[in-house]
């Protein structure tokens, strides 16, 4: 029986480190370690000397971990790029996930192949989470315009709320643009009129 | 066929080029529509654009030499169509470090001089410098100069992004650091840095970022690659303008670009650098450079010149690192494409690096055109065909 591979996730987010971590654990047997911290990250990573490091594609870290494969000493060369080697289906969703994956050399692709497959099926899942939570980030800044606008029309004009609302859906059904638009519009020119 | 040209850029100063050309609208005159995506990590961009991602890319110089010589992810040949930006590093260290390196001599414009008063400040230990990624200018402006400095401990370069270069020096992990602009000067306004030395102290022509494609998409696009070379070559001539500093630095610190204020940017733009605390500005020729000179030639001995520095640093194949150097800066493609839209070409691709002291009348297609100045700190020549 093989060793269990040694997994590092750099990962600064707590949540979405642990939602990888989950992932890792439902695919097979292995020692994770998460680096939260990434100052010194190259020392810390050779301390550690994991089989394979995981991290987001968008991480400005990713540059000090591609710094280690061209080290000039072999020795000082902890990691090599999994891209490498792998085939193109797998690397290009991984890509595509937002993953990036280094592992020793030395290792086979089947035994990689799960830890990618399991880090791939949690990135998507990152990036959907990330692309909800800025969605509705949005959706709340739009209902602040629209509110403010709302209290706006009412008060200079004596409208009442369900009014001053579907004033601002006319203008906006209108001129073809979103309401939040038309509400923004109107608070800029009402500052400017200040 | 579709007319996006996706082009991945990192938000630096020298990404002007190709952000301006999408902005003032030079893409668009070409019948191209240019979508730019910001990221935050070369090795990223260069993955990104290796496999397809991305059609081209704003990237550093060496890493276009290092991935043709199989030195990168994959065995894809990366071109450089042309050089967007000629300088724009700064070296900067913290204050504390800084003040000594001031009492001993050092001076902002005098490589020689900081580099002496740098060893003595550091008693002869060994230095480690940050820098943003181990294929880039900062790394072999850094080896280059402090090699002919005669450090005797050397240097140790360390990759930080610089985002977390203050960080870093604040934890003793590096003494000092060479970043692209605004990094350095955001380091200052801060308070994390002085500034010792612009990079153009180093090398006073320095290729800093090129305009990157994959040889295959190169080949399976001509015609599109061609028009994304005028419009961002159009792009730099207005960059060149020093009428227009003001109004590029606006749109360069947007938020969905940079992020920084335009203020901070068109010192640097305009050659103005604040290099400490106190507001100290010191003008510096050539801080960063878009156009005059011939800017954006790929020059072979350019890439030469990185070859070799890669070579001592990497420990990879001198001769296929030579090879990659020659094929990838794309000095032909550059003649075909923008002879004829009106760029005066110089008569020979390969120059002496480091031969002009002064502004030089050369031959060239137009006869306008003046080169230079292009000396190395030391006085230092390289010649391109040394080795061969």
């Amino acid at each position: 029986m093989t060793q269990k591979l040694s997994i590092a996730v750099v990962e600064q987010d707590h949540d979405r480190a642990l939602m990888i971590v989950d992932g890792l654990h439902d695919a097979g047997e292995f020692d994770i370690t998460v680096i939260g911290d990434v100052s010194g990250l190259a020392r810390r990573l050779a301390a550690l000397a994991p089989d394979v490091v995981l991290i987001d594609l968008e991480s400005p870290d990713r540059d000090v971990l591609d710094a280690l494969t061209h080290a000039s000493n072999p020795s000082d060369r902890p990691v090599a790029m999994f891209v490498d080697r792998s085939d193109d289906g797998v690397m290009r969703a991984a890509i595509e996930a937002g993953v990036s994956a280094y592992v020793v050399g030395g290792l086979s692709r089947e035994r990689i192949r799960p830890v990618l497959q399991a880090a791939i099926t949690r990135f998507h899942v990152v990036a959907r989470l990330r692309s909800e939570l800025a969605a509705t980030k949005a959706a709340l800044e739009e209902r602040k315009l629209v509110d403010r606008a709302k209290g706006m029309l009412m008060k200079a004009k004596g409208l009442s709320e369900e009014e001053a609302y579907a004033a601002l859906r006319r203008t906006a059904m209108a001129q073809g643009r979103k309401v939040a638009d038309v509400a923004q519009a109107l608070i800029t020119a009402a500052d400017l009129l200040k | 066929m579709s007319r996006v040209v996706d082009l991945g850029y990192v938000p630096l100063l020298d990404a002007a080029p190709v952000i301006i050309a999408a902005e003032i609208g030079f893409a668009a005159e070409e019948g191209i529509e240019l979508a730019l995506h910001r990221e935050m990590s070369w090795a990223t961009l260069r993955d990104r654009l290796i496999w397809g991602r991305y059609d081209a890319a704003h990237m550093l110089a060496p890493v276009v030499v290092a991935q043709t010589a199989g030195i990168g992810v994959g065995d894809a040949a990366v071109d450089a169509l042309m050089v967007l930006s000629v300088n724009g590093d700064m070296i900067g260290a913290a204050p504390e470090l800084a003040g000594r390196v001031a009492a001993a001599g050092g001076g902002f414009l005098d490589a020689a001089a900081t580099g002496r008063a740098l060893a003595e400040a550091t008693a002869g230990r060994r230095l480690r410098f940050g820098v943003p990624f181990p294929l880039s200018m900062h790394a072999a402006l850094i080896e280059y100069w402090l090699e002919r400095t005669g450090l005797r401990a050397g240097v140790g370069l360390v990759t930080i992004p610089p985002p977390r270069m203050a960080a870093a020096m604040a934890a003793g992990e590096i003494d000092a650091f060479c970043v692209g602009e605004p990094w350095g000067s955001i380091a200052v306004e801060v308070g994390a840095a002085q500034l010792l030395l612009p990079g153009a102290a180093i090398w006073e022509f320095a290729p800093e970022k090129v305009l990157a494609m994959t040889r295959r998409a190169l080949e399976d696009r001509p015609l599109r690659a061609a028009a994304l070379m005028r419009a961002v070559w159009r792009s730099s001539r207005w960059l060149g303008d020093p009428a227009n500093a003001m109004t590029a630095a606006e749109i360069l610190g947007r938020a969905a670009y940079l992020d920084v204020s335009p203020e901070l940017l068109e010192h640097t733009i305009t050659g103005r650098i604040v290099v400490d605390g106190q507001g100290t500005e010191i003008r510096v020729p050539r801080a960063i450079e878009f156009f005059a000179g011939a800017a954006n030639f790929p020059w072979r001995s350019q890439a030469l010149w990185i070859a070799e520095g890669l070579a001592r640093r990497t420990g990879a194949d001198r001769a296929r690192l030579r090879a990659a150097a020659r094929a990838s800066f794309r000095a032909d493609l550059f003649r075909q494409v923008l002879g004829p839209i009106g760029a005066d070409l110089p008569g020979a691709s390969e120059k002496l690096e480091g031969a002009m002291a002064t502004q030089t009348a050369v031959a060239s297609t137009l006869g306008k055109l003046l080169l230079g100045p292009d000396r190395f700190f030391d006085g230092g020549r390289f010649d391109p065909v040394d080795g061969d």
